[in-house]
């Protein structure tokens, strides 16, 4: 049965701040690093002292470049850098260095998945550049505010979504999306606890089928992609039930709490700041040509989508295991190198998901910490697939040793130690003579009838080579024998 | 015993190379010949310590030969400029007492060629104002007629030179604050072209004019200074990498082609004798073989009012910093952020600087920024491409430097639209980023020096002041007025 909540249709919008990985800061060569002590990354620049200029960092530009190639934006041309004026006491020269009319990168779009499999696209208004502020500290002193500036001036991209969202899953889906982008192009930790990744949502509703978009709220402090979707959903609730109740509510923003999972007004947007925004003259104008772009572009790594594709349509992989694996940029790296050495891709995925992975959660290891290279697997994996050791030996015994001296390679564990198997029918008919020896009763037994004793039999000529015989060949050679 | 005046950097190497002559005595005489002229207020501050320790050190150089291109110049600073460990305060209470922790490029670059910086220089406050009346401490003198302003905004550097004071001095010029004092005290001006000399370690008051410049008694000087700090630097991104050339060979062969502006010559705000001076000046050219020819230019009363829309923007925005949270004056009075901006900036600007940051806030402001910013960059275009198409067929353009002669205190300080009409004929350098130079043709029947101004293409100083120096020897211009 229809509630009241179905009567509307939530129209969401994200802004994702994305905080970038690079050596210096935005416009100084200060360190960009979180958690070293209050005002040590602080040079003059980034102090905002009387007579400093910014200098623009260059890979900045690399980075939103990078990112606006991901998600098919289009680059623009001539960039200029605006200021955006306003007092704070973490903001030190009195305003912030964005960009105004010319974002860097416009268009594109983000593509989620929905549950039923279908893919959503989410459109992008903008990515721009732009400097964080520092942080003010209010609960160090019992009388002030302290300031840290080892934020201020560090990089940003902010990434505006067009208000193509109408779910808080699609916001789920969405930013994680963006983090798993950002991760794959390493730009940004897309660490959200410590707030190398913000969002803010710009919430409204409609009733359905309405062209026209309600009164829209922005939501911030949101910690982590779940209280983004937790903080809309409420929002989204709160909205329609003052609606339902005939009233209406300002335009304004608000913050989320994530103890009462609620919402609650900050500021009103009808006193909002004018920022006086124009061009920065400190900085001249970026100009990127298209030969700059195919520079990048050459070095973008494959991307989550990309690499999705071709695992389940190419390697004809499950889009579970596609999605686990793409999931992180690493183990699909790891993926990516194990399968330039093998053909064998669902052995591959089976050793990466099953062996692999118990051993990293086991040591509680990442993948890039995993001392077996991808080249070493693969050539485990040849190992079975020539019959020289079977998945038994290979996944109990040689993975084990393997672990231990990563750079030996299998064959040699394996033959150091007894373990190829013993395929040569001499041999085996050796042991099968001993067995067949030791059990005269069980023989007469076996032929009279009762057949399944053939798993003991087998069972002792295996123990014999040491567990590294080819059981089809046993079965077949002792048949043979007992038969004779 | 007190040392003659020198009026050239050449006659101090002079008597340096000959022995008769150290650093120490010339310094210890400049000290002197500041405090018997205090009255004329044109040092803040005497860097006693640091130029006595640096003329004894230059004086060691000198004796084992391995002294600078400076070694003996003895400079004075605009006290808008930064040098490491001294103090600095744009003549603003807001900065009063605050030391820079780093030295401006420029500063860096004439202490490395061995000159000597002997002190900071009176300027109206942030650099803002015409006649040096705006400074918090005290009004600068004209060392010629003490009843008379000795212009502005760097006043207090031109009187210094004038004065016998030191021999040279930087300046900065954002609308004609070089050469429009140096006009007033007779001595030689120099606004280098937008981008020539680093900005870093200016105190900025609008960021896309303003330029730092030598004042000098003679063009050799201010050539030989201009190539010591001109050239591109890290810490501006505005700064060119044109090559520096060789200015100080003032080597112009052949003959130039000079307009002069006929909107500028019938001017009826401007001086007869300074008229009928400029006209016997193109007639003396003319008689050496040079063509002068006049140029229409009708857009005279577009110049003042694009200048003081742009820079008071500028500026606006460039003094959000002063705000009492992070350096400088704070208000006691103040009890909270609010009121920290509120009281710090009532308190610490002086009337002219809020009166240019409220206009400069004005037309940034919505609804009011394309009517004000937009149109007057608009206006700054066709300036520039207009300036420019006269200077592809010409190789100077020749003006006044001022509409008249100094004036007396008080006389245009109660009318800002007068005191801004005295920068009409210098905001065109300034506005199309164009080299200018005034130099000082000699004395009105008042008493009083003045200065002819003569303006090139971009980046072509070396031109510019070869000519300078050919159009000395050429008509009776003085260099320098030698007045004392």
């Amino acid at each position: 049965m229809d509630t009241i909540y179905d009567k509307y249709e939530p129209v969401i919008g994200l802004e994702v701040h994305i905080q970038l990985l690079t050596r210096s800061k935005a416009y100084s060569s200060d360190a960009n690093e979180y958690g070293n002590m209050p005002n040590t990354n602080i040079d003059p620049i980034s102090l905002g002292h009387p007579g400093t200029l910014p200098k623009a960092n260059k890979k900045v530009i690399e980075h939103a470049v990078k990112l606006g190639l991901a998600c098919n934006c289009h680059i623009t041309e001539v960039n200029q850098y605006a200021r955006k004026n306003y007092f704070y006491a973490d903001l030190p020269k009195g305003y912030q260095i964005t960009q105004d009319k010319t974002p860097i990168c416009t268009g594109g779009h983000i593509t989620i998945k929905n549950d039923d499999g279908t893919e959503k696209q989410i459109f992008l208004t903008r990515i721009h550049m732009e400097e964080d502020a520092g942080k003010n500290i209010h609960d160090q002193a019992p009388y002030h505010t302290l300031v840290d500036l080892n934020r201020a001036g560090v990089p940003l991209l902010e990434m505006v979504s067009e208000p193509d969202i109408r779910k808080s899953e699609e916001a789920y889906k969405y930013l994680t999306e963006v983090r798993k982008l950002v991760r794959y192009l390493d730009i940004c930790d897309g660490n959200m606890e410590e707030g190398s990744l913000r969002c803010d949502a710009n919430i409204s509703v409609m009733k359905k089928g309405s062209t026209e978009f309600g009164t829209k709220v922005e939501v911030k402090n949101m910690n982590s992609i779940r209280n983004v979707q937790r903080a809309i959903e409420y929002e989204i609730k709160r909205q329609i039930d003052l609606l339902e109740n005939g009233e209406s509510f300002p335009m304004e923003t608000r913050n989320f709490d994530a103890v009462t999972g609620k919402t609650h007004s900050l500021r009103s947007k009808e006193a909002a700041n004018d920022y006086r925004y124009f061009p920065e003259p400190d900085l001249q104008p970026v100009i990127i040509s298209e030969k700059y772009i195919e520079q990048v572009r050459s070095t973008l790594p494959p991307l989550p989508d990309f690499l999705f594709k071709k695992y389940v349509n190419q390697y004809g992989l499950s889009e579970y295991d596609a999605g686990v694996i793409t999931d992180s940029k690493s183990i699909a790296l790891y993926f990516e190198d194990l399968i330039a050495n093998t053909t064998n891709y669902k052995a591959a995925v089976n050793w990466l998901m099953g062996d692999i992975k118990s051993t990293l959660n086991q040591e509680a290891l990442s993948i890039e910490k995993f001392p077996v290279k991808p080249a070493q697997i693969a050539a485990l994996i040849q190992l079975i697939d020539e019959n020289k050791i079977s998945h038994t030996v290979a996944s109990q015994k040689v993975y084990p040793k393997l672990l231990e001296q990563p750079d030996k390679s299998p064959y040699d564990i394996a033959e150091q130690n007894n373990w190829l198997q013993q395929n040569d029918a001499n041999s085996l008919n050796e042991f099968i003579n001993q067995v067949i020896g030791k059990y005269p009763d069980k023989v007469q037994d076996y032929k009279n009838g009762k057949t399944n004793l053939l798993g003991l039999f087998m069972g002792e000529v295996m123990k014999l080579s040491k567990g590294v015989a080819d059981p089809k060949l046993i079965n077949e050679l002792l048949k043979k024998k007992l038969e004779e | 015993m007190a040392l003659k005046t020198y009026f050239s950097f050449q006659e101090i190497q002079h008597d340096l190379q000959l022995g008769n002559l150290s650093c120490l005595d010339l310094v210890n005489d400049y000290i002197e010949k500041i405090h018997s002229q205090n009255d004329i207020n044109a040092f803040l501050e005497i860097f006693e310590k640091s130029a006595v320790e640096s003329a004894k050190l230059v004086d060691q150089k000198i004796k084992s030969g391995k002294a600078g291109r400076l070694a003996g110049l003895v400079i004075g600073i605009k006290d808008n400029i930064c040098y490491k460990d001294h103090k600095v305060s744009a003549s603003s209470k807001i900065l009063e007492g605050f030391e820079s922790v780093y030295s401006a490029t420029v500063v860096e670059r004439l202490l490395n060629e061995d000159a000597i910086i002997i002190g900071r220089l009176n300027c109206d406050e942030f650099a803002m104002g015409s006649s040096n009346e705006n400074s918090a401490f005290g009004k600068v003198k004209n060392p010629l007629n003490k009843k008379m302003v000795p212009g502005g905004s760097s006043g207090g550097s031109t009187a210094a030179v004038a004065a016998g004071m030191c021999l040279a001095a930087l300046g900065s010029d954002t609308g004609g604050s070089i050469r429009q004092p140096a006009s007033f005290c007779g001595v030689v001006g120099l606004k280098p072209t937008y981008g020539r000399v680093s900005r870093h370690g200016l105190i900025a008051y609008a960021s896309s004019f303003d330029q730092i410049g030598p004042i000098t008694h003679n063009v050799e000087d201010a050539a030989l200074i201009l190539e010591v700090i001109a050239g591109k630097d890290e810490y501006d991104g505005t700064a060119s990498s044109v090559p520096v050339k060789n200015y100080s060979a003032l080597n112009f062969t052949g003959k130039a082609k000079i307009a002069y502006i006929r909107e500028c010559l019938e001017n009826e705000g401007l001086d007869p004798e300074i008229r009928s001076k400029i006209n016997d000046t193109i007639a003396e050219l003319k008689a050496a073989g040079h063509t002068v020819e006049a140029v229409d230019f009708p857009y005279l009363d577009y110049l003042v009012p694009a200048y003081y829309v742009l820079t008071t923007a500028e500026a606006s925005s460039n003094l959000n910093r002063f705000d009492g949270v992070h350096y400088g004056y704070s208000s006691p009075n103040s009890f909270d952020l609010e009121s920290t901006y509120k009281k710090t900036r009532s308190e610490g600007f002086g009337p002219e600087v809020k009166r240019r940051i409220m206009l400069g806030t004005f037309v940034l402001s919505a609804g009011y920024y394309d009517a004000y910013y937009s149109k007057a960059q608009k206006v700054r275009r066709v300036l520039t491409d207009k300036t420019n198409e006269i200077l592809t067929d010409y190789d100077f353009i020749l003006l006044p430097s001022t509409p008249g002669t100094a004036f007396e205190f008080g006389q245009k300080s109660g009318d800002p639209i007068k005191m801004y009409l005295e920068d009409i004929f210098t905001v065109q350098a300034n506005l199309t980023g164009i080299p200018a130079i005034s130099l000082p043709m000699g004395k009105h029947s008042n008493g009083m020096p003045f200065g002819i101004q003569l303006m090139a293409a971009r980046f072509e100083e070396e031109k510019l002041l070869a000519f300078s120096k050919l159009m000395i020897s050429l008509t009776d211009i003085k260099e320098s007025s030698k007045a004392l």
